[in-house]
């Protein structure tokens, strides 16, 4: 009873760890889908690169003289590298693993000063890095082939697969994402149509997930479950996830009403890439977007607008880890400006005139 | 009645079952009274009783000195057996003034000045009557009750809101209040209305006692300028200005008081206080007080003469069932810790709760993950996290941009906040600073007006020694010409 500390004395439950730990359950379904869809490769690959992340934090903890335990222990690290194994090619080699879980958590946190300091999101630095410096490995998309069904890799195959970096019939395996087969489609002259249709798109498998693309962002439907869960939870406002999605819906529904042939729908441009686990998962992260609702919708917009920018005009397929990590580094300032209205004063922060 | 919203806030599990169906109990006079002459907002009170000295209940013990500040009273007839230093119930257990009463076990009342009807009284008088009985704001401010009515009555009051709120978790002394003197309430409100002329008046409570909405819902039938209004349960709506603004809608500013959008509001207990002092002439000499907590054997609501001491108040409901892993005054969001069990009850006084190690979960505190739940709970509309990393890198005047001088120390952001960071003492401590800054700066401002007084004064003196000299010369000279002529 000697120290003296302040009220409150009494305390909500939620606590960091347990924050950290709904989000991760939220992600369970999703990643078990793409574990199943791509086998044991992406099994490793999934482990790999949340065992390097744990490392790497540790590590870093030790180096600057933290106490580990504690923050080895709050989830963030864990959290962190399960999101880079999420936004990865499934047969990735395991280099890939250890550079994205190495990076996230080393330049994309601990450099910054551990915890709640970092400015950019580290899953997605991670993210972006390795395909800007790996684009060959980052752009290797397989076809679904379902963990135990007769062609898929056995345990031993995909130490091979992994380790080896060698992936055998890659050709007969794989194929060009959604997202990169129809840039590379257009600058050749087809129309948005056609391209579809040869490629096979078909709304219900990009919705379902049944389709290529990274280890867990191809089911909509699974990450949608996950989303809808943290919001009930009120692990994350609506704000981001619906101004960011609705902000992407609202120009490919513009652009495709004026040109159907040049630009995709709607259905394309929220199904494909990583929109939607990016819109629940990457941009709600708390520290490096704002603190306030509005702040969050100018945020979300921004996501939404710089991430189909990319995409329909940019050099490359996929705009999304771009737009996140853009508008990270614009969190500040909108923050600055989206200040709420104190009680008693004016948004200038002048009192209110006495009104009777 | 349509009512308002304001932002934030937070929903504490409210625990009040533990002792809201209980009658309140009246707890025999302990043998000693400590009473504090500082129980109020203000300047202390200046004894007028000497050592030795018998007393009779609610006789005079220190008067009240300047503007702000209220008297205290003798709790019951005894020998008045020390003036000076006692703990006082804060965090600190600091000493400060207080008179030490010996009671005789009479409990004999003093002859009291009771008004033939309290409704022909002129308003000033039922102020000056609330001044002299040392009636303070009692649901925890303890601004002096008199000072406010006052202010009031120059600022033309249109409503008046008398603040059955009681949003803390744990208390319920409030509650009973209401429920159990609705009579003297509405007596107090009408005593009030008769001092202030407001054109409305709104008893407003939160729905989460609809046993003291129903019974004052009834006692109020008579008097159609008295409304009953169930406001949302939503911590802290007990807070005078949120209160104003969820009944009237408007926000009181940052620089004024409630007066100034024409609300006056006082608590409950403020109110039977009033009613006691201008009814039956008696001084605020007891309260109720909600002893409650997982750390108390038999939680329930005692009436405490002012100065008994908490181990008495402890004992008497039965003492601890396990030892308190933090013992608060008030409710447990904005109470304060007391150290030790001799410290007295006061006029503020409206709770006593032990909390065991469960009921606080103490956890550790990590850094900051920006997750801005407490910008959402903010119910004043600051940013708790920028101005706790500003405090930490000492950035004052950072600290006030976001809000730090409108903060109302409620404590809601620390509530939310999932890496338990205690932002209500980081805001203290800054407060402080500031405070002790100003200080400096006014004590500066002083020094150099002395300085400056001191010179003039100087130059004003050697300007008048040297005109002497030149009249003295003058004279002088007029006198050898006079002479030489």
């Amino acid at each position: 009873m000697s120290n003296v500390v302040s009220g409150p004395h009494t305390h909500a439950r939620p606590t960091v760890s347990w924050i950290m730990g709904q989000v991760i359950l939220a992600l369970v379904p999703t990643t078990l889908f793409g574990i199943y869809l791509f086998g044991f490769p992406a099994l490793n690959l999934f482990v790999l690169t949340i065992l390097t992340a744990v490392f790497a934090e540790a590590a870093g903890l030790a180096m600057m003289g933290r106490p580990v335990r504690p923050f080895l222990f709050d989830g963030s690290a864990i959290l962190t590298g399960w999101l880079v194994a999420l936004t990865l090619p499934p047969w990735a080699p395991w280099w890939i693993a250890v550079m994205g879980g190495l990076f996230s958590i080393v330049i994309g946190k601990q450099v910054f000063g551990g915890i709640g300091q970092n400015v950019f999101n580290p899953a997605m630095l991670a993210r972006v890095m390795l395909l800007v410096a790996f684009p060959l490995q980052m752009t290797t998309w397989i076809n679904p082939i379902p963990m135990f069904s007769a062609n898929a890799p056995s345990f031993m195959d995909s130490l091979a697969i992994t380790f080896g970096g060698t992936i055998p019939h890659l050709d007969a395996v794989s194929s060009a994402s959604l997202l990169g087969n129809l840039k590379t489609e257009l600058t050749l002259g087809h129309k948005v149509p056609e391209i579809l249709v040869h490629s096979h798109y078909s709304i219900w498998d990009a919705f379902n997930g049944w389709t290529n693309g990274s280890l867990g962002e191809t089911s909509a439907l699974l990450i949608l479950l996950g989303g809808f869960y943290l919001l009930f939870r009120k692990i994350i406002t609506w704000h981001i996830p619906v101004s960011m999605l609705g902000s992407a819906f609202l120009w490919a529904f513009i652009f495709n009403l004026i040109n159907p042939d040049r630009y995709e729908g709607v259905d394309f441009h929220l199904l494909n890439g990583g929109m939607i686990l990016t819109a629940f998962f990457i941009a709600t992260d708390y520290v490096t977007s704002p603190a306030t609702p509005v702040g969050k919708i100018i945020f979300g917009i921004g996501c939404g607008t710089i991430a189909y920018v990319i995409r329909t005009w940019g050099a490359f397929p996929e705009g999304v880890g771009f737009a996140v990590l853009i508008m990270n580094a614009l969190s500040p300032l909108i923050d600055h400006y989206t200040r709420p209205r104190i009680y008693g004063r004016l948004r200038s922060g002048a009192p209110i005139e006495a009104s009777k | 009645m349509k009512l308002f919203h304001f932002r934030g806030g937070v929903h504490p599990e409210a625990n009040k079952h533990h002792t809201a169906h209980k009658t309140i109990r009246v707890m025999p006079m302990p043998k000693k009274l400590y009473v504090p002459l500082q129980q109020h907002v203000g300047a202390a009170a200046e004894p007028q009783v000497e050592i030795g000295q018998h007393v009779l209940k609610g006789q005079l013990l220190a008067h009240s000195q300047g503007n702000i500040s209220a008297p205290v009273h003798a709790p019951t007839s005894g020998t008045v057996v020390a003036i000076g230093d006692f703990s006082a119930p804060h965090p600190s257990g600091l000493p400060v003034r207080t008179i030490t009463i010996e009671a005789d076990g009479e409990d004999r009342w003093m002859e009291c000045n009771i008004p033939a009807d309290p409704f022909e009284l002129d308003p000033t008088e039922i102020s000056t009557r609330v001044g002299a009985a040392g009636v303070v704001g009692m649901g925890g401010a303890t601004f002096p009750a008199a000072v406010k009515l006052r202010l009031g009555m120059r600022s033309d009051i249109h409503t008046f809101i008398v603040n059955g709120g009681e949003c803390e978790p744990y208390l319920t002394c409030d509650d009973r209040l209401m429920r159990e003197r609705s009579i003297e309430l509405i007596d107090g409100i009408r005593i009030v209305m008769r001092a202030l002329q407001p054109q409305k008046t709104y008893i407003a409570i939160e729905d989460n006692k609809p046993e003291a909405i129903a019974i004052l819902t009834e006692a109020c039938k008579p008097y159609d300028n008295i409304t009953v209004v169930a406001v949302p349960a939503q911590y802290p709506m007990g807070s005078a200005q949120h209160m104003i603004t969820t009944i009237t809608g408007v926000e009181v500013p940052a620089d004024g008081r409630s007066a100034d959008v024409g609300v006056l509001v006082h608590n409950v207990g403020t109110v039977v206080a009033i009613h006691k002092a201008v009814r039956h002439g008696q001084a605020l000499i007891s309260r109720i007080v909600t002893v409650g907590g997982g750390a108390m054997t038999e939680p329930q609501n005692v009436e405490v003469p002012i100065g008994a001491l908490l181990s008495d108040v402890i004992e008497f409901c039965g003492g601890f069932k396990e030892k308190p892993a933090r013992l608060v005054m008030g409710g447990p969001m904005m109470g304060l810790v007391m150290p030790h069990l001799d410290v007295p009850v006061v006029k503020g006084t409206s709770g006593i709760i032990g909390l065991t190690l469960d009921e606080i979960t103490p956890k550790p505190t990590m850094p900051c993950i920006r997750c801005a739940s407490c910008v959402d709970a903010c119910p004043s509309g600051l940013v708790p996290l920028e101005m706790a990393s500003n405090i930490r890198s000492g950035e004052l005047e950072g600290a006030i941009k976001f809000g730090l001088v409108d903060c109302i120390a409620c404590g809601c952001c620390a509530y939310v906040c999932p890496s338990q960071i205690p932002l209500v003492q980081y805001f203290n401590y800054a407060k402080d600073e500031l405070a002790a800054q100003q200080r400096a700066k006014h004590k500066a401002e002083e020094t150099r007006k002395l300085v400056e007084t001191r010179k003039q004064r100087i130059e004003a003196e050697i300007a008048a020694r040297a005109a002497a000299a030149a009249a003295r010369k003058a004279a002088k000279a007029q006198k050898a010409s006079e002479a030489s002529a």
